[in-house]
């Protein structure tokens, strides 16, 4: 396959908080940045409900953490494996699935059928990763897209524990007699989320592992020439990924109260890819971007029927073309070589 | 536009450091609908649509509802049920609708009743399926047949015919897949035998393959194929080019005159359970749902220019349920509103005589399904 | 041989012929450019609506095809200048969704300029089935087999005999080694979108008169086309044809004799098959990291 050379070395270049805000910056100065970084995010997720007028506004704003958590998810293995997945969302749906059969059915109560249904997904995708991480690029692509829909079309198929393609319900998330009700309860569960994803994928990606992972996108081969078992980092990412995913559709499960299959389709992992490619590979913050855009975008266009598509195509097409690595990191770079432009061109 | 308003008001606010100001009180009775435009039911929430757009037309112009303008609110779920989940939460908290419409989907109907009833908002459902209306759900209703009805129709005719084993052909759709379970269930008590029950894909272009294994299956006296829209096409038209001669039935989501269209001579002779609405000009002047679904017809196709469609009817039927309950209750009140709607009864619509009550939130029977059959390149009641 | 089955081959070749024309265009366009272009289904779609509303409009039938796989093939080359060309240092990771973008704003412009409803085609030579040995057949299947043998002709004599198809390969092995010996690299991209998109329009202007055609048909196709694509070898033509033609017989051998409600999931199972066993396709040269 075409390879470019944009696609890879994930710099360490960028200072403190542009540096935080990408999540890949120097191990030596990441400390205050990331914390700049998490207390920004913090402050906008405690702050943000002050502004919130109706419990619809509330709603947007969980489907955005919901979206940004999993694209932190899958940015994990996008941004620093190379690795590109177009079924994502089959993770999140058997994780809903899982929670949803297993509490409807069998009387499980919510918290264990959450692990339950994350520990299914990790050893489904554990056996997957081994077969299909040995493929490279598109026809990685076709494989994880395969995934995805042989996913969806089964919760679609076996209509007797599923509800078929109509779907199910599913009751609310209750823990120790005390049951999450409303948006408003519910908005501060997944803003914990994810700030908790956004905590562990930094110390994840600055941890030795995580070197090693940023080592595979750039390059494979050389990554096992320094000795770097690159096939057990790969899958390790991979299920993370996908058990990460899975936990976030069993909450969302919970959360929604009505779950179908379209929830694993093609077009919900299409969605994630967009918001990791958006956003930018490998920035953690750029997901959070990119899931915000996605959130709003479909709500801000409701009504303009027909053209909501074409605009949402436009703006798609006009951000890759101008902003190639995506939104978060090509303005930082901009931002940052402007910076050193006003200093009077300091050498990089 | 409340949403996209209220943004730039936020950004704003955010900008000068001033909480966003809230909108002033509507003063027209808002109804909203979730239906899908888009996606793989758009050819049923099309006609809904505009059906709905041209009764607040109506409404208005006959001087609106208790004296105040009616004004729609409607979203596009794209075919996605997790979607109308979304759209139906902001209609209620956001747009602060009186009452709800749609749910083209089942699938979408049911993703939005638990906010609907957490909410406390009167809900009619255009979808097809059963689950809709049994058990009853307090703030849900129906104005059209559901899948076990028109199961049943299609059944005792069969019988009625001597069509004892049949094949049955239903799509992967939510809808094909509710309805197949509806008639393998009829099927059982009315004593009909499924020898060959296959699927395809509403979005298949060619189903040949299932149709020679129905075709040279032994024994199979009849053939009902369960789903709506483009697959009903396809299908119609690789029965006619196998040559299959056995009676074919299809379910009341082909109820549409561009099924004819597009199926061209293939369709001819097919047979299926149908709305007065689609026959209506053959019935007799006496029948008081004639001039009604004549008058509706008229209007619809003047000012489209298009077939119309059953769907179509079910969404203007719940348009006229609707406002006789709020006519008669004097008020757009929630609650009041959702006792009147259950206490509908002679009211006539296009799928017939409306009688419902707190165990029956559909209020049909099955006399008003007409098993009609295509002649001519037209419907006509089957004889 | 058995009716049943000789029927299950003839809609399983006639479905294969469509995901043939579907694989060669996503083939030309990975070739060219690398890039997998998700907005293939849309050409298809895009050369069966042109078709059939200038039809309707009563435009006579063979200009309205000609017409149609004309404008495809327009819009392809379009697509290119305006949406691909401008990223062409992007990763192929924006690149694609470049092309989602695409397939969006092509489906919500037909969807605006053409609405919602589904069109047909008249068959271009009658709706009398053929009968052969028991099966049947409709002469537009024929149609359809027809233009794809066609089209894989036309195309290895374009590779093997033109000069700007030498360049398109070419550039397809080395696009820099290409530029150096004279190929005008910037025409053969644009040229393999128009071309992707024209041979796309062709499988959507034949498959109209028997499926019907709306403005969102396309999604469907494309994909199939992809799993064809990456069954035969991405980038691969012979692997494009075999792929198309294996998938649509292993659908229609599935539907008819294991589980018409697994059909569908039959491509992607066989596509996971086929790359554990052979990570480059069956017909797919062995790809090799560039140091």
């Amino acid at each position: 396959m075409t390879h470019h050379p944009d696609q890879s070395l994930p710099g360490s270049r960028q200072s403190s908080i542009l540096g935080s805000i990408l999540g890949r910056s120097d191990a030596r100065r990441t400390g205050a940045g990331r914390v700049v970084g998490l207390a920004a995010l913090a402050a906008v997720v405690a702050l943000l409900p002050l502004l919130l007028p109706n419990a619809f506004y509330f709603d947007v704003a969980i489907r955005i953490a919901i979206l940004a958590v999993n694209g932190i998810a899958l940015n994990l293995l996008m941004g620093y494996t190379g690795q590109i997945s177009l079924g994502h969302a089959g993770f999140f749906g058997l994780g809903a699935y899982g929670s949803a059969v297993l509490t409807t059915h069998f009387g499980w109560t919510p918290l264990p059928a959450l692990l339950a249904a994350a520990g299914l997904t990790a050893v489904i995708a554990w056996g997957v990763a081994r077969v299909i991480l040995r493929l490279r690029g598109h026809y990685l692509a076709m494989a994880t897209l395969g995934l995805g829909i042989i996913i969806s079309i089964v919760l679609g198929n076996e209509a007797a524990w599923t509800g078929g393609p109509d779907g199910m319900p599913v009751d609310g998330f209750s823990l120790f007699g005390l049951t999450l009700s409303g948006e408003r309860q519910w908005y501060w569960v997944f803003g914990g989320l994810l700030i908790g994803t956004v905590v562990l994928a930094q110390n994840l990606i600055d941890s030795p592992a995580g070197r090693a992972l940023q080592a595979l996108h750039g390059s494979e081969t050389a990554a096992s020439v320094a000795g770097i078992d690159v096939g057990r980092r790969k899958i390790a990412v991979f299920v993370l990924s996908a058990t990460v995913s899975a936990m976030l559709g069993s909450l969302s499960a919970h959360y929604s109260g009505y779950i179908n299959p379209g929830i694993a389709g093609f077009l919900q992992s299409v969605e994630l890819v967009i918001i990791v490619v958006l956003g930018g590979m490998a920035s953690i913050y750029g997901s959070i971007f990119g899931a915000v855009v996605m959130g709003l975008l479909p709500q801000i266009l409701a009504g303009y029927e027909g053209w909501d598509s074409v605009l949402f195509g436009v703006i798609l097409v006009v951000t890759m073309i101008f902003l190639p690595r995506g939104v978060v990191p090509s303005l930082a770079t901009r931002l940052r070589s402007a910076r050193l432009a006003g200093k009077g061109g300091a050498a990089c | 536009m409340r949403f996209f308003k209220l943004m730039v008001g936020v950004v704003c606010a955010l900008a000068i450091g001033v909480p966003a100001l809230p909108a002033p009180a509507a003063d027209p009775v808002k109804v909203g609908a979730v239906l899908s435009l888009t996606g793989g039911a758009s050819s049923l929430g099309d006609p809904e649509l505009k059906t709905l757009e041209m009764m607040v037309d109506q409404t208005n112009k006959a001087g609106g509802l208790l004296g105040r303008p009616v004004e729609l609110v409607h979203y596009d779920d794209g075919s996605e049920p997790g979607k109308a989940n979304v759209l139906a939460k902001r209609l209620i908290e956001d747009d602060k609708v009186d009452m709800l419409i749609g749910g083209t989907t089942t699938g979408a109907s049911m993703a939005m009743y638990p906010l609907v009833e957490r909410a406390q908002v009167p809900f009619i459902s255009l979808a097809g399926a059963l689950v809709i209306v049994e058990p009853v759900k307090r703030w849900m209703f129906k104005p059209a047949h559901h899948d076990r009805m028109v199961g049943q129709r299609v059944m005792l005719d069969m019988k009625a015919r001597g069509y004892t084993s049949i094949a049955m052909l239903s799509d992967t759709s939510g809808f094909g897949q509710s309805a197949r379970k509806e008639m393998l269930n009829v099927a059982q008590k009315v004593g009909v035998t499924v020898a060959v029950d296959e699927t395809f894909n509403p979005k298949d272009t060619d189903v040949t393959t299932q149709l020679a294994k129905i075709k040279n299956a032994p024994g199979v006296q009849a053939l009902f194929v369960v789903t709506f829209g483009q697959g009903a096409v396809v299908v119609t038209k690789n029965i006619a080019q196998l040559g299959i001669e056995l009676p074919h039935y299809e379910t009341s989501g082909v109820a549409t005159r561009e099924y004819i269209r597009l199926a061209g001579p293939a369709a001819e002779g097919v047979r299926l359970p149908a709305p007065v609405l689609m026959v209506a000009a053959d019935l007799p002047d006496s029948d008081p749902l004639k001039k009604l679904s004549v008058d509706y017809v008229r209007e619809y196709e003047s000012r489209y220019k298009t077939d119309v469609s059953s769907f179509g009817a079910y969404a203007r039927d719940a348009w006229h349920i609707w406002v006789n309950a709020v006519t008669l209750a004097k008020s757009v009140d929630k609650a009041k509103v959702r006792d009147f709607i259950e206490n509908t009864t002679g009211l006539p619509g296009t799928s017939g005589m409306i009688n419902m009550s707190p165990q029956d939130h559909l209020g049909l029977d099955i006399s008003a399904l007409k098993i009609v059959t295509v002649r001519n390149g037209k419907f006509a009641i089957a004889d | 041989m058995l009716p049943e089955l000789l029927q299950f081959i003839l809609s399983g070749m006639t479905l294969g012929a469509m995901y043939m024309l579907s694989a060669l265009g996503f083939s030309m366009i990975y070739n060219a450019s690398g890039v997998i272009n998700f907005a293939q289904g849309e050409f298809i779609m895009a050369g069966g609506m042109a078709a059939s509303f200038l039809s309707a409009a009563g435009v006579p039938l063979p200009l309205a095809c000609v017409a149609g796989v004309m404008i495809a093939g327009l819009v392809g080359g379009l697509v290119e200048r305006l949406a691909v060309a401008p990223a062409r240092d992007a990763a192929v990771a924006s690149i694609i969704i470049i092309t989602i973008g695409v397939s969006m704003i092509l489906r919500g412009l037909t969807e605006i300029l053409l609405g919602k409803r589904p069109y047909a085609l008249p068959h271009f030579s009658g709706e009398a089935p053929l009968a052969l040995r028991g099966a049947t057949i409709l002469p537009q299947s024929l149609w359809v087999l027809a233009a794809g043998a066609l089209i894989v002709l036309g195309l290895s004599l374009f590779f093997g005999r033109t000069r700007i198809g030498k360049g398109m390969l070419a550039t397809s092995y080395d696009r820099l080694a290409a530029q150096l010996v004279g190929v005008d690299v910037r025409r053969v991209l644009t040229l393999s979108f128009a071309l992707s998109a024209a041979i796309g329009a062709v499988g959507g202007v034949v498959i109209a008169p028997i499926s019907t055609v709306a403005y969102d048909t396309g999604m469907m196709l494309g994909l199939k086309g992809f799993v064809a694509a990456t069954l035969g070898g991405l980038g691969s033509g012979p692997g494009a044809v075999f792929g198309g033609l294996f998938l649509g017989l292993i659908e229609a051998l599935t539907a008819g004799y294991v589980s018409s409600a697994y059909k569908d999931a039959v491509p992607f199972i066989l596509v996971f098959i086929v790359l554990v066993l052979r990570p480059q396709g069956l017909l797919g040269a062995k790809p090799t990291d560039r140091i």
